[in-house]
């Protein structure tokens, strides 16, 4: 058993990329590294592909770094890790749909992304002309008395589009499959060959609901590159916003999980929290959802006093009123019944795909960058990460709930201590790799960026948490009834626009 | 539950007046003539994510919280097009999602109209000029309506649908 230092070190180390290292990695070396992931000794953070060159961000637990692996493909191929590493399968379809990079021994050799309705293929590639493509291929469910429920892409509720191929036998879920890719936009083609002020618009663009997640970790991964240090009063209004995302989302989601299994008093009182959330914040940053708050070198503008005195109030009225909320919850056997012991992940699965946010932290996996990876200013903050084991809908609304707390101890924290000073620092235009982990809402994201010389990007990825959540859900639903589909894919309440970007 | 169910019937609702209430006290009495004349004091809005980042989908999902309470205007949000009188889309409209807005256009019965809500809905927005997008609803429904913004404020989302029943549908 190696470490990810000594497995990086069998390659070529590329200097340029910070804080990570990065190392070019020859085919059978690249595969080791697979072999580890498999083991369950790394975990992989995402799989991206380039021009003539695939790369893989994994992270070592034990140790507590990370690193990134390149495997160069001259003849268009790489050795597939999601043969030996379920996790990297759609990653690797994505590679291949969007670059023709063929992934060798692949157990899944369907396109992910194309849906054959581009005009060309291969797009982020020398384009090619699209071809005709043969009607999707879903998995097959055998047996006498299974019927298949068709759902999707447009759904019934005001949500994103994808579709769910149930199997079903009576009322109970054989088998689920997803197939995502409707709202794919082409994002990572667009940042490539964009400035960087435009290439951190469309990374706020990513996902709505983490906008201020997805900035952060764009703007970080740029500094790195540049090797710009912010100034402490911007990364503690950067913060301020990543806390006020997180408790406006766990809210609503708290509220909108119990509708979903026809507790529509909770979605009242959790609605208008949320609402007061956004208010708070466009008073304090302009914004309701705050996007574009967050620059690469700092922040877009500066709170106000009084701005600092509605995020006080909020945290006051909020404090004041979820207590309640919570015992509502807690002590309403008729929605207990709905969500304990319901789409249960098992331990082992949220391990093996590294599944973050309150989807692994619900089955017990207890990482969150925040504190794992630690950067600016949470390195300075206290606070606690919860963690469950019961891995069913019940522990991922606690883990919400306990979050939201947590939440609201950081923006106390961070209001009182709010350093004074400049809000942003000058990012000079020049060459430079960087990575970011940031904690969102929903998980951990991943930012990796490459920059020329002259203040473009030449290659971004985004890698949203909801690539290792997605295949849970499918796992989740298995033995559950129809019926609790709804309420088991709200308490996931994955990314749709994270995934297809 | 009882304690907070009573709590609540004792305290004022948190429902305001709506966008700029003189304003819409006029528009509210022609649209009371045009809509009645059509659909008879409702409409139906079945929503459509064509691409969007979720942003706008967050925003039309605060017009049904308290604050806002869309239903008191006789708008509601259905879950079939069948059942629909207006298409609220969003999103650039990607290439993927361009056969399924057309069927869910196809799928609603006249009259009907169409509301482009969010600056991607409008002309694709910051993706516009992308190989995986059609660049706004236009290229691929007639839109009677577009409602600008990244995402458009619940505010802004409610006067566009308000002013909306005034107009002639297809």
């Amino acid at each position: 058993m190696q470490s990810l230092s000594q497995l990086l070190a069998c390659g070529t180390p590329v200097p340029a990329c910070r804080p990570w290292p990065r190392a070019v990695l020859a085919p059978g070396d690249w595969s080791a590294l697979a072999a580890h992931l498999a083991q369950g000794t790394l975990t992989l953070a995402g799989l991206w592909g380039d021009e003539g060159a695939v790369h893989m961000a994994v992270l070592e637990p034990q140790s507590g770094t990370a690193g990134i692996a390149t495997c160069l493909c001259p003849d268009g191929h790489f050795p597939s890790v999601g043969q030996v590493h379920a996790p990297a399968q759609r990653l690797e379809r994505t590679v291949r749909d969007l670059f023709g990079l063929i992934p060798d021994h692949a157990p899944d050799s369907r396109p992910w992304l194309d849906h054959g309705r581009w005009a060309v293929q291969a797009p982020l590639a020398a384009t090619v002309p699209a071809e005709r493509q043969p009607p999707y291929d879903f998995l097959a469910a055998e047996g006498a008395a299974l019927h298949q429920i068709p759902v999707g892409p447009v759904h019934a509720g005001i949500i994103e589009p994808g579709h769910f191929r149930f199997s079903c036998h009576g009322e109970t879920v054989v088998q689920l499959e997803e197939r995502l890719g409707y709202v794919h936009k082409g994002i990572e083609g667009l940042m490539a060959g964009a400035d960087v002020a435009k290439a951190a618009q469309l990374a706020g663009r990513t996902s709505g609901d983490s906008t201020v997640a997805y900035a952060f970790a764009f703007a970080r991964a740029v500094e790195a590159a540049r090797d710009v240090s912010v100034p402490a009063r911007a990364t503690a209004l950067r913060a301020l916003m990543a806390e006020l995302e997180r408790l406006a989302n766990h809210i609503g989601d708290v509220g909108a999980i119990c509708n979903d299994a026809a507790f529509a008093l909770m979605l009242a009182h959790c609605g208008a929290l949320r609402e007061r959330v956004l208010r708070a914040s466009a008073s304090a940053f302009g914004h309701r959802l705050m996007m574009d708050a967050i620059v690469p070198g700092g922040v877009a503008r500066d709170i106000t006093e009084d701005g600092i005195a509605a995020l006080r109030a909020l945290v006051a009225t909020v404090a004041a009123t979820f207590p309640a909320l919570m015992r509502l919850y807690d002590e309403t056997p008729s929605i207990q019944d709905r969500t304990v012991g319901t789409g249960i992940v098992k331990a082992t699965l949220v391990a093996t795909f590294g599944a973050g946010g309150y989807v692994g932290r619900a089955s017990g996996r207890d990482f969150d960058a925040r504190r794992a990876l630690p950067y600016a200013p949470y390195d300075r903050l206290r606070f606690d990460v919860p963690v469950r084991t019961d891995g069913d809908v019940n522990a991922r609304i606690w883990i919400r709930i306990l979050e939201i707390e947590e939440s609201l101890g950081l923006i106390i924290q961070l209001l009182d201590t709010l350093p004074h000073g400049p809000i942003a620092a000058r990012v000079e235009p020049g060459p430079g790799e960087g990575v970011a982990l940031v904690e969102g809402f929903r998980g951990d994201v991943l930012a990796v960026v490459r920059l020329d010389g002259e203040g473009r990007v030449a290659r971004a990825h985004l890698r949203d948490p909801s690539w290792f959540q997605w295949p849970l859900l499918e796992a989740a639903i298995e033995g559950n009834i129809v019926a609790d589909f709804p309420l088991c894919n709200k308490s996931f309440n994955c990314s749709y626009s994270g995934v297809d970007l | 539950m009882l304690t907070l169910l009573f709590k609540s019937l004792a305290s004022s609702p948190l429902t305001e007046p709506g966008p700029g209430a003189v304003e819409l006290a006029a528009l509210a009495r022609e649209v009371g003539v045009a809509a009645e004349a059509t659909l008879g004091r409702s409409l139906s809005i079945r929503e459509v994510d064509a691409g969007s980042c979720n942003g706008c989908e967050l925003e039309i999902h605060a017009l049904s919280n308290a604050f806002y309470d869309i239903d008191r205007f006789g708008l509601k949000f259905v879950a079939s097009p069948r059942h629909a009188d207006v298409l609220l889309v969003t999103g650039p409209v990607t290439r993927n999602m361009g056969e399924a807005l057309k069927r869910t256009y196809d799928a609603t019965p006249a009259p009907k109209w169409v509301v482009a809500a969010g600056d991607c809905a409008l002309n694709g927005g910051l993706f516009a000029g992308s190989y995986a997008v059609m660049g706004g609803v236009q290229a691929v429904l007639p839109v009677d309506l577009s409602i600008p913004g990244c995402p458009p404020t619940p505010t802004a989302l409610l006067k566009g649908l308000l002013g909306l029943m005034a107009m002639p549908a297809r």
